[in-house]
């Protein structure tokens, strides 16, 4: 693997950090296996779109689609999750019929063309970095991503909201029972993490572009990320990201028709050892 | 009746009673061709053949607690060697057919060698992952797979042509993969399947091999699941990414459920169900996915436990 290879790997883990922390933070306190996540990114990535060549602004276009994303989780959450809460399973499959949804109406709004989000003036072309010519607006990506996850560090370690997150993550009703209102923690939580994936798409839909089935795409990666990393950690998806992003990039220089194997086959190896993944902790039921 | 009165008759265990009930059922099936037209006996076809992929899941779901969202992909893996098998090596239908159930069973058993140390949300998201490879690897592996524009073949051998023909096949081999799955779920190994999904703790500490038993569960299921993609592969003589995609393994688990979950033969309801609504409905619309995931949403809050386990709800609550 080349630098420039390197970077590529670097890169698409930023992107996927984005996703996945969105994924794992609602999978690790909420316990809801969220499938319309990769729906909510294509959906975000659209809108993000749609915003940003109406607008011009880039800036605009991730607002639009992190604001558009989040009201989407809203619904989700308090429109149709609230009625299937405590059963794990059919959460599941709801969301899964929820992806649907969004992804045949996205379907109906853009069509089945591939679009690809307009870069602003200031990351296009490339840059000099690690003695390779590599594009500006990829550098901008991992940038965000490390931002991202600094931004979520501090709120997870430094804030009262992180706080009672993590302390929800470990025993939700404890938490309740010591008189915090919960449930506006997890629809916090929600939201956020609906919001992380809208910013995910439009990040992804300038330089993977937008096209009807990048959601299942993006899905798989973020399963992958968030099964090697472990629910609810942080760390987890960052190191999972990273793996998973230099992995797909190196399987997919090798053995270009096969490279959701050189995932999978770590994937599979892990998961023998440790079925919670490598920052999983057992849930305390 | 009291257990000191003698056991009860059974031919091959079935009580008379359902020996009766299952000759009648299969007599109106099979009388079903004489009035319908063409295409209804199409739609037939297709009901029989996703009501056998219904009950493969339902082995899993109902019977071992674990609900699995990888059977489209190994459904679709045999109907891809079918295809592959007749059109591409030029292999004779039945060898073909019989190729593509031993690759979907050892598609199965790998997916089991992971899959089985997990439960719950884990299972279906594992499933769920595996099941996007297969998709990945008929996407994009073109020359072998015809990538996205699928592989066409004549899958069907001569005599099974007509849709009558192929109706009346596909009715006794689901007719004899129900019974066999029938005797499955019932078996010592049935039961103790039920016993892992009600108590994996019970099971272990009772000296059952839990991951064993759930590897065997899953390759079984995976076994059957691959008769129904053969079968399909014969009824369509295509295959694409579609047929392996998450699509097909949700509306697979989705029919199970309509049928009720541990039901089995609801699967064949839930099938009827489902491929019924997605007829009349794409009669007036495009929009069937939508449709799809509407009706996913609805069964999930106000009929989880299917349409029959509904239904006989709301009659007892009547009843009072």
């Amino acid at each position: 693997m080349n630098t420039f290879q390197l970077l590529n790997g670097l890169t698409f883990a930023a992107l996927l950090f984005v996703v996945a922390s969105g994924f794992t933070l609602i999978f690790g306190l909420l316990r809801i296996v969220n499938l319309a996540h990769g729906a909510l990114y294509l959906f975000g990535g659209y809108i993000g779109f749609a915003v940003a060549t109406k607008t011009g602004s880039f800036v605009l276009g991730g607002l639009g689609a992190m604001a558009a994303i989040a009201a989407i989780g809203f619904v989700l959450d308090q429109g149709l999750l609230r009625f299937v809460r405590g059963n794990e399973l059919r959460q599941v499959l709801l969301t899964l019929g929820f992806a649907f949804v969004l992804n045949d109406l996205a379907l109906v709004i853009w069509g089945g063309d591939s679009f690809t989000v307009p870069i602003p003036q200031i990351l296009r072309g490339g840059m000099r970095v690690l003695g390779v010519f590599y594009p500006t607006y990829r550098l901008f990506v991992l940038v965000t991503g490390i931002v991202v996850f600094a931004a979520l560090w501090v709120l997870l370690n430094h804030t009262r909201l992180g706080a009672l997150i993590r302390a929800g993550v470990d025993d939700a009703e404890m938490v309740e029972a010591s008189g915090v209102n919960i449930r506006r923690v997890f629809l916090v939580t929600f939201l956020l993490g609906s919001a992380l994936a809208g910013l995910g798409g439009l990040m992804g839909g300038a330089f993977l572009s937008l096209y009807p089935s990048a959601d299942a795409e993006i899905l798989v990666f973020s399963l992958a990320v968030v099964i090697i990393g472990g629910r609810g950690s942080l760390v987890g998806v960052g190191v999972g990201s990273l793996l998973v992003g230099l992995l797909n990039t190196l399987g997919q220089v090798m053995f270009p028709e096969f490279a959701y194997f050189v995932i999978f086959g770590p994937m599979a190896v892990l998961l023998a050892f440790r079925p919670l993944g490598l920052f999983g902790r057992a849930v305390s039921a | 009746m009291t257990q000191a009165t003698s056991q009860p008759m059974k031919i091959a265990g079935m009580t008379p009673r359902a020996v009766v009930v299952a000759l009648v059922v299969l007599a109106v099936a099979a009388a079903l061709p004489l009035v319908l037209t063409n295409y209804q006996v199409g739609l037939a076809t297709e009901m029989l053949i996703f009501g056998v992929l219904a009950m493969s899941i339902d082995i899993l779901a109902g019977f071992a607690g674990r609900t699995s969202l990888g059977h489209g992909a190994i459904f679709g893996v045999s109907g891809y060697v079918v295809v592959y098998a007749t059109a591409q090596a030029g292999l004779p239908p039945l060898p073909a057919f019989a190729l593509g159930v031993i690759a979907a069973t050892l598609v199965a058993a790998i997916f089991a060698l992971l899959a089985v140390r997990t439960s719950g949300v884990y299972f279906l998201l594992l499933t769920l992952a595996l099941g996007m490879i297969v998709w990945g690897i008929c996407l994009r592996w073109t020359q072998v797979t015809g990538g996205e524009n699928g592989m066409r073949g004549d899958v069907r051998p001569p005599w099974l042509v007509t849709h009558q023909a192929f109706y009346w096949a596909v009715l006794a081999g689901a007719a004899v993969v129900s019974y066999a799955m029938w005797r499955f779920v019932r078996s010592p190994f049935g039961l103790t399947l039920l016993g892992i999904r009600d108590s994996e703790s019970r099971m272990r500490s009772l000296g059952y091999n839990v991951p064993l038993h759930l590897f065997i569960g899953f390759t079984v299921s995976g076994f059957f699941a691959g008769i129904a993609g053969a079968l399909y592969a014969m009824f369509n003589n295509f295959v694409s990414p579609s047929t392996v995609a998450l699509a097909q393994s949700v509306e697979g688990v989705l029919m199970m459920i309509a049928g009720g979950v541990g039901s089995l033969f609801g699967g064949f309801v839930g099938a009827a169900a489902i491929i019924a609504l997605e007829n009349a409905v794409s009669a007036y619309t495009e929009r069937w996915q939508m449709v799809l995931g509407v009706t996913f949403i609805l069964i999930m809050i106000f009929a989880p436990e299917g349409i029959i386990g509904t239904l006989r709800a709301v009659l007892t609550r009547k009843q009072r």
